[in-house]
């Protein structure tokens, strides 16, 4: 992996450092499972953790949803634990 | 080896609730504040407090700041400090206002005052009767609090440093605190903070226990700093535990599930609460079901494979009630323990929730520690706020709600005494000692260039479990007195770790080797001081200390009623008298606690 890319994911796992326990262990689980991510992924992932962190839980728990098939697609991820 | 060096008027380490909060008072009064923070301020974890936070504003029904003292007085189990009491309860009113002048958007009442609702231990007329003492915003307080305190600081030019770790605390020959060296994430640079002021506001340090309620960033940094710059910690054998948290994963399971008709049974099936609290069963107070929890799992009646954890049962509540009354509580069931509540019960275990102790402040928000004849001599240029501190105002047991608060009135009172002594004294910076800067550049290269030492992950595991089994909800004398030898070990390994990733560039294991020599100090404090503690107070709950008439609830005024103070060097404790005189009025006289 080249350090341009590793520094971008890197950046990215800390991103998901977040002030509720259950966000992060919904992203713990994520990084451990080691999944390959396109640059569509990133982009993905970056517009999810800019989100408040309640609005993003309800996200990724079910309580709310979003018509953006991106985050769809990324949240679907995030869930499978 | 020189490194850059930048200077400020001010230094904040943390920016949840406490340093916005102490930043803001430095900001407006002119002076140049920089606010440290791992993650971007309105990620902090202030965020998940939701219940509110206290004021005795009395807008739903007679309330007054004496009935509030009181209140907190006898949550504490009468080792809080009585002034720092008497000045939060005083404050509450003057901070929730201003919070509300910030625009933060309280729940209203049809008249447009703030809405105030009750929470448990906050009571009217000295114990009579609940009172509606709660200011919340919906369910997001914390989040609301933080980001009409973050605009604030924006308008008053705070300089946020976001995604920098601090590393250690400046002190000069004198004791004198002159700032704190700090790593850029971003590109590792270290650089040295060089202020006149220096607050510390890093929140608590829940991850060193197993389960824990608290977000990974709640790594005690503040705690760990303080203590490798000579800092005693104090009262750190005080841990708030929910009794229900997700086991394995720390999440809150609401009591309001228990509310709704949730049930707790063991291995067996039974309905042990029953045995325990024949009347309110599985509704007890949080200290008593955590209680029967533990001892349930300790006398072999746990579930799952380790026999670690016990059921919570709600299987024959209606689906529809579930969905209606307890939203939220499915997703969260199914996300973090793989089942479906309607259709099977959940694994609990207690869990960490708060820490009481800390870094031993005055109500002035100074830092205070033995020096000479005084308990309590004043670090000059040393300040405190918040869960990372110990004014003290929870002694043993905090109530729902004053954490808000604590927060608010300790951070406005640390920033504006460093306003008042910047004012006083508006001397040159003193010169920076390279010794202290080459202090924490020492512990970077250590882990940089660590070869054949321990896993950090699996250090901070061995942390974790040693913790929860030894120094959990219900103490033995036994498991806490092995517990000190066992931490000692952990301990060892945590200032021997290695990782792989030397990158200098954002390199995550490197800050996560260095959350953990903060966390293992914080763990061998609460250890060490735990185990010294020879009576049952609030948290802190020993089977060899029971409930008697002689000693109601295992207290021991006698030879207890007083302060830890546990120091690294020499792992040593010292102890201070708790401070019984308030400020202006009667001191609340020792009873036994009992609601």
């Amino acid at each position: 992996m080249d350090e341009q890319r590793r520094v971008r994911l890197e950046r990215l796992r800390w991103h998901c450092r977040r002030a509720l326990l259950e966000l992060d262990i919904v992203f713990q689980r994520f990084w451990a499972r080691g999944e390959e991510l396109t640059d569509n992924d990133e982009a993905a992932l970056e517009k999810l953790l800019a989100m408040e962190d309640h609005d993003l839980w309800y996200l990724v728990s079910g309580r709310t949803g979003t018509d953006d098939p991106q985050l769809t697609s990324m949240v679907e991820r995030l869930c499978r634990s | 080896m020189s490194i850059t060096v930048r200077t400020f008027d001010a230094v904040i380490v943390g920016a949840g609730g406490a340093g916005l909060r102490a930043a803001i008072q430095l900001s407006e009064s002119g002076f140049k504040t920089a606010v440290l923070t791992k993650v971007f301020p309105t990620r902090s974890h202030t965020v998940a407090a939701q219940g509110g936070v206290a004021a005795s504003l009395g807008n739903s029904e007679e309330d007054h700041w004496h009935w509030h003292m009181y209140d907190t007085v006898k949550g504490s189990d009468w080792l809080g400090d009585q002034d720092a009491i008497e000045f939060m309860c005083r404050k509450a009113n003057e901070c929730v206002i201003e919070l509300e002048h910030y625009g933060m958007p309280f729940d209203r009442t049809d008249a447009g005052k703030i809405y105030q609702r009750p929470f448990g231990g906050h009571m009217s007329n000295f114990g009579e009767k609940p009172v509606r003492r709660s200011c919340a915003a919906a369910d997001r307080t914390g989040h609301a609090m933080l980001h009409a305190m973050y605009q604030r600081n924006v308008k008053a030019n705070t300089q946020f440093f976001v995604e920098w770790m601090a590393l250690d605390l400046i002190r000069d020959a004198d004791g004198e605190v002159l700032g704190v060296t700090a790593m850029d994430m971003e590109t590792g640079e270290i650089v040295a903070f060089h202020s006149k002021v220096t607050i510390f506001a890093t929140g608590g340090a829940g991850r060193i226990y197993y389960s824990s309620t608290n977000a990974f960033i709640n790594t005690g940094d503040g705690l760990g700093m303080a203590a490798r710059a000579g800092v005693p910690l104090e009262d750190m054998e005080f841990w708030q535990f929910h009794p229900t948290g997700v086991a394995g994963a720390g999440v809150l399971i609401t009591e309001g599930v228990r509310g709704e008709g949730g049930i707790l049974r063991n291995s067996q099936g039974e309905r042990f609460m029953e045995r325990y609290a024949p009347n309110a069963k599985d509704l007890a107070s949080r200290d008593v079901v955590s209680r029967a929890m533990t001892t349930e799992i300790n006398e072999g009646r746990g579930c799952g494979p380790h026999q670690d954890f016990v059921l919570l049962d709600i299987t024959h509540l209606d689906p529809a009630t579930i969905m209606k009354r307890l939203p939220g509580i499915r997703e969260i069931a199914i996300q973090f323990a793989g089942v479906d509540p309607i259709k099977e019960p959940i694994p609990v275990v207690p869990t960490a929730h708060y820490q009481m102790g800390g870094i031993p402040t005055n109500y002035y928000g100074q830092v205070v520690v033995p020096q000479g004849n005084s308990k309590a001599a004043v670090v000059p240029g040393f300040y405190a706020a918040g869960e990372c501190a110990c004014a003290s105002v929870h002694g043993a047991n905090r109530l729902g709600t004053n954490s808000l608060l604590d927060l608010l009135v300790f951070g406005k009172s640390a920033g504006e005494t460093a306003v008042e002594e910047l004012k006083k004294s508006p001397k040159a910076h003193k010169p920076l000692p390279q010794g202290e800067i080459d202090r924490a550049l020492a512990r970077v290269n250590r882990i940089d260039t660590q070869t054949g030492g321990a896993n950090v992950h699996e250090t901070q595991l061995a942390m974790r479990r040693t913790m929860q089994k030894h120094a959990g909800v219900f103490r033995f004398a036994d498991l806490l007195k092995e517990g000190v030898e066992r931490i000692s070990e952990v301990q060892k390994s945590a200032l021997n770790t290695e990782i792989a990733d030397k990158s200098k560039v954002f390199n995550t294991a490197r800050v996560e080797a260095l959350e953990l020599e903060n966390l293992i100090e914080v763990a061998v404090a609460t250890m060490v001081s735990a185990e010294a503690r020879k009576e049952s107070r609030g948290a802190h709950v020993r089977d060899d200390a029971p409930d008697t008439a002689e000693r109601p609830n295992g207290r021991d005024d006698e030879n207890w009623l007083k302060h830890s103070l546990w120091y690294k060097e020499g792992n040593r404790l010292d102890y201070k008298a708790v401070k019984l005189t308030p400020l202006t009025v009667e001191t609340i006289a020792l009873k036994k606690r009992a609601y």
